[in-house]
């Protein structure tokens, strides 16, 4: 059987950390480019021009895009067939954030929710495990900004609420969000499964690369629809005004329960932050 | 029509009132940083008719909480936070003075009427242009609740600090204005 030992693990998502706060995906640059071209809002046009600016600073001092550096949220895709070796896999995944956010400089903004205590270091993670098939492990970091995470939002809808009501719910959610999760954003839908499935797949519809459509022609034909209708609300870059408000709508869908229609809306601010390696 | 000014401290309050909603502000000079923690406590002190630690008249707030420096840097990404998580906070700050506040994202009526009453002006900064920003910070230290880290109250001299007007001393929105004039939605 193949080993991982978990040294491994720590060095890689330590690298990750670092990689996904301070160089921005060339999913994420291109569709900024574009956007620059095309919105119509002279304050917009600035406001993307300082965003692509920001990322060629950061990337060249290697510092953060933002200073919101996140909570750490790692999915972990673990084949069958491979044995992890040296210790507790999640010690290891905590051991890798806690390095990486000391070495990167990066802002520790993880603390006890209710006594309001700061780890100081930045764990725990949150960590998302998989099995799959063969003998190799995918690791994926996406630290998340809480600007966007306090704007997302889930909600059981009723059967009868139908295709109508979950497009509603999408854009209700971005429009009541407005200005504050620094648009342009990235919006993952998750609709259906139980109520954390929803959400669960919202969240990994913003680790696709960014613009790329559902394979299910009739999700595709339904993330083109929201994106156009979200860039007609007028809310525009950082919710100042203009045409571009998000820069991709990803859906993806589970089968649910004969009585229910979960859906849930995760937003992504610009700086849709993930890095991932196969191990 | 928007204007590009430019704002120096100590704040000129006859410049201020002068700003417009959409105007593009370079700002210089010094200004303070308070977040989430940093307001609870103020208000708190406030409230248990405590001393604060600083004077807040004709101060300038940025809601932001900055990464830590790099070794050459003297201080690490530093955009903005969301302002709407201190509305709740912002009137009792308004009260003693303070004359304007940077953040980004809409505030709420009771803030917009606080900034109207006072003469105080919102300006937003670009959120997420955190690199950016921090190439404007010529120096910083932190001068209270250093216990707080990243959320402590730090003093910061700015320069050329790329700003919009966001909520001006009229009350005027561009949170409300900006979306309508480009809204393509059915009414």
């Amino acid at each position: 059987m193949r080993e991982i030992h978990t040294d491994t693990i720590v060095e890689t998502v330590a690298r990750l950390c670092i990689e996904a706060c301070c160089h921005i995906g060339d999913d994420i640059r291109a569709l900024l480019e574009n956007a620059r071209e095309e919105e119509v809002s002279p304050h917009g046009r600035r406001i993307l021009e300082q965003l692509l600016e920001n990322i060629d600073i950061a990337s060249s001092l290697e510092l953060p895009i933002c200073q919101d550096t996140g909570m750490a949220v790692v999915f972990l895709e673990i084949g069958q067939d491979l044995h992890i070796i040296g210790g507790d896999i999640y010690q290891a995944v905590n051991q890798g954030v806690r390095i990486g956010y000391r070495e990167g400089y990066l802002r520790k903004s993880v603390l006890t929710p209710l006594e309001r205590i700061n780890t100081g270091d930045n764990t725990p993670a949150v960590i998302h495990t998989e099995i799959i098939p063969g003998n190799r492990l995918r690791i994926i970091v996406a630290p998340k900004g809480f600007g966007s995470e306090n704007m997302s939002r889930l909600k059981m809808l009723k059967p009868s609420d139908g295709i109508s009501g979950a497009k509603d719910f999408i854009l209700e959610t971005v429009i009541n969000a407005g200005g504050n999760p620094c648009p342009p954003i990235v919006v993952g839908v998750g609709i259906g499964g139980t109520m954390e499935k929803a959400a669960y797949i919202s969240k990994k519809a913003l680790l696709r690369q960014a613009g790329t459509p559902n394979p299910d022609p009739c999700i595709a034909k339904l993330e083109r629809e929201m994106l156009d209708t979200i860039n007609k609300t007028g809310i525009g870059p950082m919710g100042l005004g203009g045409r571009i408000t998000a820069l991709a709508v990803h859906i993806d869908t589970y089968p649910t329960h004969i009585a229910g229609l979960p859906v849930a809306v995760n937003i992504q601010c610009h700086a849709a932050r993930h890095k991932e390696a196969w191990l | 029509m928007s204007e590009i000014r430019v704002l120096h401290t100590p704040i000129d309050h006859r410049g201020l009132a002068s700003l417009k909603a959409g105007d593009t502000v370079y700002l210089t000079g010094t200004i303070l940083t308070a977040r989430d923690a940093a307001h609870r406590r103020i208000c708190q002190m406030i409230q248990e008719g405590k001393p604060l630690p600083i004077d807040f008249k004709d101060q300038i707030i940025y809601y932001a909480g900055p990464c830590p420096a790099k070794p050459g840097h003297i201080i690490g990404s530093c955009g903005p936070t969301t302002s709407s998580r201190m509305d709740v906070y912002t009137p009792m700050l308004l009260e003693r003075g303070l004359k304007v506040m940077i953040g980004k994202g809409p505030r709420s009526r009771e803030v917009i009427d606080a900034i109207v009453k006072h003469g105080a002006v919102y300006l937003a900064a670009v959120g997420g242009a955190g690199a950016l920003i921090a190439a404007c910070i010529k120096n910083v230290e932190v001068i209270a609740f250093e216990d707080l880290g990243t959320e402590a109250i730090h003093r910061m001299q700015v320069e050329n600090m790329p700003l919009m007007v966001a909520i001006d001393s009229k009350g005027n929105d561009l949170y409300q204005i900006g979306p309508d004039c480009f809204s393509q939605l059915e009414r």
